[in-house]
């Protein structure tokens, strides 16, 4: 897996090489969904996959911090709450571009994890965990109790005509769609580059023995913390997008406990670690759920999540490498 | 002041049922090293044991203790052999998402069969309250804190004082010695989560006195008792406890000073704070 030198890139992109095996793979992958919105038209079904690219997003940036630098944050719903709300209130309050906002609110979740990061680092693994378990209520309790950021209510955008300056496209969710996807892969393109340089390496060290890779001059808080950064920037971005998607930024919807573990969760059934475990987690259960909801639970009856957590458990006492997991005993199999 | 003392005692009340709750997280943290996310969720589910049945059959929740006791500890077996077992030895990434599987399965599952909506238990045996000086508390309340403290000292007394207690310490703090000096750490794991959920069922039956019953009322003790846990240190059962009233005592304290909403906050910055500071919490040992 590993090539001869990861940072220099000798071959150039060419046609026969794109269409090679896992390559060919990936073209097929953003073809299809290029294509998708353009077939299925049904709002619905566009929606679902919006949401999927929401979650796969999400779902690889706490991958690199939990996945490949195997720190489990739980807090990541902080981040995408502070990108929200970030763009929400410049929106409303200083009439400032959504782009913008998505900026802004990367650079503020950047911000937060390092000052999260700094102290709690130190931590070891389950120590880590629930503490930042612990940050991600006490950041929901605070903003339910801030005036300033709507409470309870929350921050609702305002309605506008249809305007890409404003990121508000009503009459057709297709924009919406291009732009999570675009993000969506700029993130897994990001990803793929860390994995194969120095950082990922670094950070799988770390992954699979601290003080062993401490031993060897790496300085792990710092790489852990970079780590951490990156995800908390982009949670911050899709967060900031989710805002201007859906119009209404509340604590109940962006920072909730459950937003956190579901990231994690959504990894390990694709394959923590991997790069495309988070896009297989999310593709599975998001619409997994919201077809069971959409069919089976107007009542809100709990029967997609009671599917999703049999699921989970299946997964991990069965195969705990996830899907990539099962795809690689596959391989295997099939080479014999 | 007095309103302090009062509210501080009212606290220590329902410390007592996180305690019991904290105490049998650490007992299953303790003997083999998992952290038991799905512990809320089964207490939520003891809750609605001795809700239905009151609801169904009029048994009043004090006469379920013992039952509910024991169906919990089947529910513990029935987890730790039907999956924790495989995730023992695995990584904490493992045994974090299988026990937020199992909890997720138990919420929803709760969701699905009996509706959000909060139940309550308003006809008791024990009812009202009783005056000691210039405090009030309620009978409910006090029973429950009565039984908890009763059966933390049972749990006390099975670690230090038997010998099955002294086993479950040797395999607690050496799995592989005291494998190699002939102990069944299997048993051991099994008995582990038996009891460690028993705590949750007692605690469940007695706090349904007091608190109303629905799928995610877990979340909130279950947050509490990780608090205690952190407050007494990991690998102490009664660290665990002390750290349990010490949480009723600061959460309801900080009820007077602090908007009540955001009482819950100070309790996890305290948590928090504890982590960074002394994340061994007061008598922990890891």
């Amino acid at each position: 897996m590993p090539q001869t030198d990861s940072t220099v890139r000798t071959r150039p992109i060419s046609l026969p090489r794109l269409l090679k095996g896992k390559n060919l793979g990936v073209v097929l992958a953003i073809l299809f969904f290029a294509a998708y919105p353009l077939v299925i038209t049904s709002p619905f079904y566009v929606q679902i996959i919006i949401r999927v690219f929401v979650y796969a997003i999400a779902a690889q940036a706490w991958n690199i911090i939990g996945g490949y630098a195997g720190q489990v944050s739980l807090c990541q719903a902080v981040f995408f709450g502070m990108g929200a709300f970030t763009s929400a209130y410049l929106m409303v309050h200083y009439d400032i571009i959504p782009w913008i906002g998505l900026i802004a609110g990367a650079i503020l979740s950047m911000v937060l994890a390092v000052i999260i990061g700094f102290p709690t680092f130190r931590l070891v693994g389950r120590y880590f965990a629930i503490a930042t378990m612990g940050l991600g209520e006490i950041a929901q309790i605070i903003v339910l109790n801030t005036s300033l950021l709507g409470g309870a209510v929350g921050i609702w955008l305002p309605v506008l005509p249809d305007s890409f300056k404003y990121m508000q496209f009503h009459k057709s969710k297709l924009p919406y769609y291009y732009i999570a996807f675009v993000i969506a892969i700029a993130t897994y393109a990001a990803v793929a580059w860390l994995e194969k340089s120095k950082i990922g390496y670094y950070l799988r060290a770390i992954k699979a023995d601290q003080q062993a890779a401490e031993s060897l001059g790496i300085d792990s808080r710092k790489y852990k913390l970079i780590a951490f950064m990156i995800s908390a920037a982009i949670t911050g971005i899709i967060g900031g997008f989710y805002a201007n998607y859906v119009l209404v930024v509340d604590p109940f919807s962006v920072l909730p406990r459950s937003f956190s573990s579901m990231l994690l969760l959504m990894s390990v059934i694709g394959g923590v670690g991997t790069l495309w475990g988070p896009l297989y987690g999310a593709a599975i259960v998001m619409p997994l759920t919201e077809l069971t909801r959409g069919f089976l639970g107007a009542g809100g009856r709990g029967l997609d999540v009671m599917i999703y957590a049999i699921l989970i458990i299946i997964i991990i006492l069965f195969e705990p490498q996830g899907i990539q997991g099962v795809i690689k005993r596959v391989k295997v199999r099939l080479a014999r | 002041m007095l309103t302090v003392i009062q509210v501080a005692l009212t606290g220590l009340l329902t410390g007592f049922a996180y305690a019991l709750i904290a105490a049998g997280l650490n007992f299953i943290y303790g003997i083999m090293g998992l952290i038991n996310f799905s512990h809320g969720a089964s207490l939520m589910l003891s809750m609605y044991f001795a809700y239905w049945a009151w609801a169904l059959f009029g048994i009043d929740p004090i006469f379920m203790i013992p039952i509910n006791a024991l169906l919990l500890a089947v529910i513990g077996v029935g987890i730790y052999k039907g999956g924790a077992r495989r995730v023992i030895n695995s990584s904490f990434l493992s045994q974090a998402v299988l026990t937020f599987g199992i909890a997720s399965l138990f919420v929803s599952g709760a969701q699905f069969l009996w509706e959000t909506n909060f139940r309550l238990v308003d006809a008791q045996i024990l009812e009202g309250g009783i005056t000691v000086g210039p405090f009030e508390f309620g009978l409910p309340h006090l029973g429950a804190s009565v039984v908890c403290a009763l059966a933390f000292g049972i749990l006390y007394w099975f670690i230090n004082k038997t010998e099955m207690g002294r086993v479950i310490q040797a395999v607690s703090e050496d799995r592989q010695a005291a494998a190699l000096m002939g102990i069944d750490t299997e048993r051991v794991f099994t008995l582990g989560w038996a009891i460690g959920l028993a705590c949750v069922g007692v605690a469940g039956a007695v706090v349904t006195t007091f608190f109303p019953v629905f799928p995610t009322v877990g979340d909130r003790f279950v947050l509490y008792s990780f608090v205690a846990v952190v407050l007494g240190g990991f690998g102490s059962v009664s660290g665990a406890f002390i750290g349990g009233l010490v949480v009723g005592i600061i959460e309801n304290v900080a009820g007077v000073f602090v908007l009540p909403a955001m009482k819950m906050a100070i309790v996890y910055a305290l948590f928090f704070i504890t982590l960074l500071v002394r994340p061994m919490g007061l008598f922990g040992r890891y």
